[in-house]
C-alpha cells in the first residue's frame, strides 16, 4: 500500500539503471546515510563504536572485495586474509617510511599494493579453472603471511611482526577517537561502495558475469578473459587491502600477520556465503550477521540455567551453528540473505494483498 | 563476368581437424558468398558444429585455413574472431544464466565500448552517453526479435524456445558480419520453428548478414536457404543449390534416404 | 651424500602418509564428485574419538571399532544431510558445503573431547634403526608399511571387485549408473565409510607422530598439492603426488630453510603445485576433460 511503484515511470535511460527504482527506497537509503553520519557520531557509545560498527563495516568492505571476484567475477578465493595483511603492513610502512604522506594516500597505496600482489597470484587463472585456483590462493593465503613474519623488514623491525596504527589524522582533523575512527571507516567504505556499484553495473560488471556464468561463450563473443579476470583480482585486492588497514589501524589498533590468517578467509568468504553471492547489500548483512551472532549467542547462553552450556563451550558452539548454518543457507537459500530481503521487499510491494 | 560478382565473405580451404587421432573433419573446402544463407547438413557426428567451432576459433585446425573477409588464418582465437565480426550461436545453449535478457544482450556488445572501466566506475567522461547508446542498440534487437515482454527476467527462467532467441540477439547485437548458427530450431514445435526461420531470414534479407546455419529440418533448409553444403563423416559430399543438392545421388544414399 | 640421502627417504615415508590422507580424497571426489574439505575434519573426530575411548581404558581393539562404526555413521548422516540435497550443484557449492560441514565437526569433536592435545602410543618405539649407514625412523617405516598395505587393498577393491566397478561407474556417469540399475546412496555411504577407514588410520598414524590436536586438520590441507600433482581422480596419483610433496617438502626445508628462513613447509608444497598446475593443467594422471560446446 506504501510501498508501492504506481505512478513511478522511468523516461530516460539513466532513470532505468538506478539502482533503487522505487522513490521510497532511495528516501530510504538517504535517511540512513543520514542516520549513518550525522545521528549515530553524535548519540553512539564508544563501546558500540569500537566492537560492533567498525568491524561491522570494515567486514562489509572486506566482503565486497571477496564478492567482486568470487561471486560476480566467479574466481574462488581463499586468499582474502592474505591480501588484506599486505593492505595492512604496507599503509603501515608508507606511513612509517615515508614522512608526511597524507593518511588516505597512505591507505589507497596500501590498497594498491594489495592489488599488485592479488593479480601476481591471480595470474595461473589465465590457464586453470575453477576449483584448482584454489592452490593458488591458498599458496598467496600461506606465503604472504609466512613472509610477513619471517622478514621482519615488513614490521619495523619490531621482534614479534606486530605493527600498530599511526596516529589517524585527515586534514588535520584528529581521529584517533572511537568516533572519530568510526566516521573515517564510514565514509571510506561509502565511497567505495558506491564506486563498487558503478562497477558492477557497467560493462565490466557484466564482463566478470559472463566469465563466471560461461567463459568459453565469453570469448566468442569477444570478452578479453585475461584483461577481465586479472582487472577482478586487482580491484578485488584493492578493496580488500582498504579493508585489511582499516582492520588494523581503525578496530584493533596492533596487528600481526597471525591475525590475518586461513581463518580469517574463511570468514570473508562465509560472509559473502550468508549474505549473498554477487550482490552488494549482501555484503552488509553478511558481515552484521558475523559482527553480531557471537555476542547473541553468548548473551542467550547467559540466560539459560547456570552450567548447562560451559562458557568454554561457547566458541565450539558457535563453530558448529556456524557450518550449519553455512551449509543450510548452500541447501535452502543459496543466494544467501540479499535474495531473503528481496523477497521480502517483494511481499511488502504488494501489502496488504497477498500476491 | 568480372572475377568477384559475388564476393566470398568467407573462404574454408582444406581444412583438417583431429582430436587426439580421431579426426572429426577432413579437408573440406568450400564458399559462403556475401549476403547468403548457407546451411550445413549432414548425419549426426558428421563435423558440423566442430566446423562452426573452427570457423569461430574455439577449435584449431591441424591443417587448410581459412579466409574471412581480408584475414586468412588457420589458428585463431575466438576473441579476434569476434573482433573481425563474426558471430554466433551455440547448439547447447550459452547464455549466461545468472544475468536478464537485456544484460546478456548488453554483453553482445562489448566490443563496441569505447570508455574504460574507470571512466565507467566514477561515471565521468563517454561512460554515461555510451551507457545510452549500448541500451538503445540493444533495444533495437530486442525489438526485432519481438523479446520485449522478457527484457528484466533471468535468463535461466526462460522457456528453450526464448533462450535460443536470446542467444540470437545476442549474437545479433554484435552487428556481425557472418552469423553462424548451430541448429537454432534444434527442440522447437512447428510454429516456433516458422517464427525462428522468419527471425533469421529477416535478419538475412533486412541487415544483410551473412547466415550459415546448421539444421536437420530439411523443410527449413530447403525453404530458407540459398546455399547448401552436406558433410558426413566429416566430409564434404555436397555443395550447391538446395535443388541441385537434393538430387544429388551421394547425397540422397547418406542422408536424405529414398522415396518409395 | 648419505645425508641427502636420509633426508629424502624421511620425506619419501613423510609422502607416503600424505598419500594415504590423500586417498581418502580420491576416493570422495571419484564417487561424489566433490573435494570433501572436511576430511580434515573427520580424521581429526575418528582419531580424538579412538584416543578419548583410549584413555578412558577401553581396550585398542574395541576403540577401533568403535571409532570406525562412529565414521561410518557419520558418513551415512552427511550423506543423506548435506549430499542429497545438493546433488546438481556446482563444485564450488559442493566444496563450500564441506568447508561448513568441517566446521560442525571439528565444532562438535571439541564440545565432546575438548581441546588439549592427547598423546597416542601405538606401541611403535621410535628409535633410530641403522640402515645403510643412515638413520631411519622406526615409526616411520612402520607407518609406511601400514599405508603400503591398505593402499594395496584399497587398489585391490577398486579394480578387482564388483564393488570397486560399481564405484568406478558411479565416479564416471552417476545417471547412466542409476539406469543400470547401481544403488547410488549405498555406493556413496560404502565410499565414504572407506575414506572414514582410511581417514582413521590415518589420523592414527599422524596422530602417534604429531599428537592428536587440531593442527592435524592442517596437516590433511596439505593433500591438495598432493591431488593436484597426482590427479583428483586416480589412487596411484595420489601415491605419486603424496611421495612427491612428502620429498620435495622435506628437501626444501633442510636445504633452502637455512637460505631463505623456516618455515618454509607451510608453503611449499603449494607454490610446487601451483607451478605443477601451471604446465600440467590436470595432474599427472588425472583426466583431461575436452570441453563439448
Amino acid at each position: 500500500m506504501f510501498y508501492r511503484e504506481a505512478g513511478q515511470f522511468s523516461t530516460q535511460y539513466a532513470q532505468d539503471r538506478r539502482v533503487f527504482a522505487l522513490r521510497q527506497d532511495r528516501h530510504g537509503l538517504a535517511a540512513l546515510l543520514l542516520v549513518a553520519f550525522v545521528v549515530v557520531p553524535w548519540l553512539g557509545n564508544d563501546y558500540w563504536f569500537s566492537a560492533i560498527l567498525i568491524p561491522f563495516l570494515v567486514l562489509s568492505l572486506a566482503g565486497l572485495g571477496l564478492n567482486l571476484l568470487t561471486g560476480y567475477a566467479g574466481q574462488l578465493s581463499l586468499g582474502s586474509a592474505a591480501l588484506m595483511a599486505v593492505g595492512a603492513f604496507a599503509t603501515y610502512n608508507f606511513e612509517v617510511r615515508v614522512a608526511g604522506l597524507p593518511l588516505l594516500l597512505s591507505i589507497a597505496l596500501g590498497g594498491l599494493s594489495a592489488a599488485l600482489v592479488a593479480v601476481l597470484f591471480g595470474l595461473p587463472s589465465l590457464r586453470i579453472k575453477g576449483f584448482y585456483l584454489l592452490v593458488s590462493t591458498l599458496a598467496a593465503q600461506f606465503f604472504v603471511t609466512w613472509a610477513l613474519t619471517r622478514f621482519n623488514w615488513f614490521s619495523n623491525h619490531s621482534a614479534s611482526g606486530v605493527i600498530s596504527a599511526p596516529p589517524l589524522e585527515v586534514l588535520g582533523l584528529n581521529l584517533d577517537a572511537p568516533a572519530g575512527r568510526y566516521l573515517l571507516t564510514l565514509t571510506i567504505v561509502v565511497v567505495l561502495f558506491w564506486l563498487g556499484k558503478n562497477l558492477v553495473r557497467s560493462e565490466l560488471g557484466r564482463n566478470w558475469m559472463a566469465v563466471r556464468d560461461m567463459d568459453t561463450a565469453a570469448a566468442v563473443i569477444g570478452i578479453e578473459l585475461a584483461k577481465t579476470k586479472l582487472l577482478a583480482f586487482a580491484i578485488s585486492g584493492f578493496y580488500l587491502g582498504i579493508a585489511g588497514a582499516l582492520w588494523a589501524f581503525a578496530y584493533l589498533g596492533t596487528v600481526e600477520p597471525h591475525g590475518f590468517d586461513l581463518n580469517r578467509s574463511f570468514q570473508i568468504l562465509f560472509i559473502i556465503i550468508i549474505g549473498g553471492l554477487g550482490s552488494l547489500l549482501g555484503n552488509f548483512l553478511g558481515a552484521a550477521f558475523i559482527v553480531l551472532f557471537p555476542v547473541l549467542l553468548s548473551n542467550l547462553v547467559a540466560l539459560l540455567p547456570g552450567g548447562l552450556v560451559d562458557a568454554g563451550q561457547v566458541e565450539n558452539l558457535q563453530k558448529m551453528i556456524f557450518g550449519a548454518l553455512i551449509i543450510l543457507f548452500l541447501i535452502k537459500e543459496p543466494e544467501g540473505l540479499a535474495r531473503l530481503w528481496q523477497r521480502f521487499r517483494q511481499r511488502a510491494r504488494l501489502w496488504p494483498l497477498r500476491y | 563476368m568480372t572475377q568477384t560478382a559475388a564476393t566470398h565473405l568467407l573462404e574454408l580451404n582444406n581444412i583438417s581437424l583431429s582430436f587426439k587421432g580421431v579426426k572429426a573433419i577432413t579437408d573440406i573446402s568450400f564458399r559462403v558468398t556475401e549476403g547468403e544463407i548457407c546451411a550445413l547438413i549432414g548425419p549426426n557426428g558428421a563435423g558440423k558444429s566442430s566446423l562452426l567451432n573452427v570457423i569461430s576459433g574455439v577449435y584449431q585446425a591441424q591443417e587448410g585455413h581459412i579466409r574471412f573477409d581480408r584475414h586468412q588464418r588457420r589458428r585463431q582465437r575466438a576473441h579476434d574472431a569476434a573482433v573481425q565480426g563474426i558471430a554466433r550461436t551455440f547448439q547447447n545453449i550459452a547464455l549466461f544464466k545468472g544475468m536478464s535478457v537485456l544484460d546478456n544482450v548488453l554483453t553482445g556488445r562489448n566490443l563496441k565500448r569505447r570508455s574504460s572501466w574507470i571512466e565507467q566506475a566514477l561515471g565521468i567522461g563517454r561512460a554515461r552517453a555510451e551507457d545510452d547508446r549500448q541500451r538503445e542498440a540493444a533495444e533495437r534487437v530486442i525489438e526485432f526479435l519481438h523479446l520485449q515482454p522478457w527484457r528484466d527476467v533471468p535468463v535461466g527462467k526462460l522457456p528453450y524456445g526464448l533462450q535460443k532467441r536470446v542467444e540470437l540477439a545476442r549474437a545479433l547485437a554484435a552487428e556481425p558480419r557472418l552469423l553462424l548458427l548451430d541448429e537454432p530450431m534444434a527442440g522447437m514445435n512447428a510454429e516456433e520453428k516458422q517464427q525462428m526461420s522468419r527471425f533469421i531470414v529477416d535478419i538475412n534479407r533486412e541487415l544483410g548478414t551473412t547466415v550459415v546455419l546448421i539444421e536437420h529440418d530439411i523443410g527449413v533448409v530447403m525453404g530458407i536457404s540459398d546455399h547448401v553444403v552436406v558433410l558426413d563423416y566429416g566430409r564434404k559430399i555436397g555443395d550447391g543449390s538446395p535443388e541441385a543438392v537434393r538430387q544429388d545421388p551421394e547425397v540422397i544414399s547418406a542422408y536424405l534416404g529414398t522415396r518409395h | 651424500m648419505e645425508f641427502f640421502f636420509e633426508v629424502l627417504i624421511g620425506g619419501l615415508l613423510a609422502g607416503v602418509m600424505y598419500a594415504l590422507v590423500a586417498i581418502g580424497f580420491v576416493l570422495i571426489y571419484k564417487a561424489s564428485g566433490v573435494f570433501n574439505f572436511a576430511q580434515g575434519a573427520m580424521v581429526l573426530f575418528s582419531a580424538l574419538t579412538f584416543v578419548s575411548l583410549l584413555e578412558r581404558g577401553v581396550p585398542f581393539w574395541l576403540a577401533f571399532v568403535i571409532s570406525l562404526a562412529a565414521m561410518a555413521l557419520m558418513a551415512v548422516l552427511v550423506e543423506r544431510v548435506v549430499l542429497r540435497p545438493l546433488v546438481n550443484r556446482s563444485p564450488i557449492t559442493l566444496f563450500m558445503a564441506t568447508l561448513g560441514l568441517s566446521y560442525v565437526i571439528e565444532g562438535f569433536a571439541q564440545v565432546l573431547w575438548g581441546a588439549q592435545v592427547h598423546g597416542l602410543e601405538l606401541g611403535i618405539s621410535d628409535e633410530p634403526l641403522e640402515l645403510g649407514g643412515m638413520l631411519l625412523s622406526q615409526f616411520d617405516i612402520f607407518a609406511a608399511l601400514t599405508a603400503a598395505s591398505l593402499v594395496l587393498l584399497l587398489s585391490w577393491l577398486f579394480n578387482k571387485t564388483r564393488l570397486g566397478l560399481a564405484l568406478r561407474a558411479v565416479a564416471d556417469d552417476p545417471l547412466a549408473a542409476l539406469a543400470v540399475g547401481i544403488r547410488l546412496q549405498r555406493v556413496w555411504v560404502v565410499v565414504w565409510t572407506v575414506a572414514g577407514f582410511v581417514g582413521l588410520v590415518a589420523g592414527l598414524l599422524w596422530g602417534a607422530r604429531l599428537g592428536v590436536q587440531f593442527s592435524l586438520s592442517l596437516v590433511v590441507l596439505k593433500a591438495l598439492p598432493v591431488l593436484i600433482i597426482g590427479g583428483f581422480t586416480s589412487i596411484s596419483g595420489a601415491i605419486v603426488g603424496g611421495l612427491i610433496i612428502g620429498a620435495s617438502e622435506k628437501l626444501a626445508e633442510v636445504y633452502l630453510g637455512p637460505i631463505i628462513g623456516s618455515g618454509i613447509e607451510n608453503w611449499f608444497p603449494y607454490v610446487l603445485a601451483l607451478l605443477f598446475l601451471l604446465v600440467r593443467p590436470a595432474g599427472l594422471f588425472g583426466e583431461r576433460a575436452i570441453e563439448r560446446v
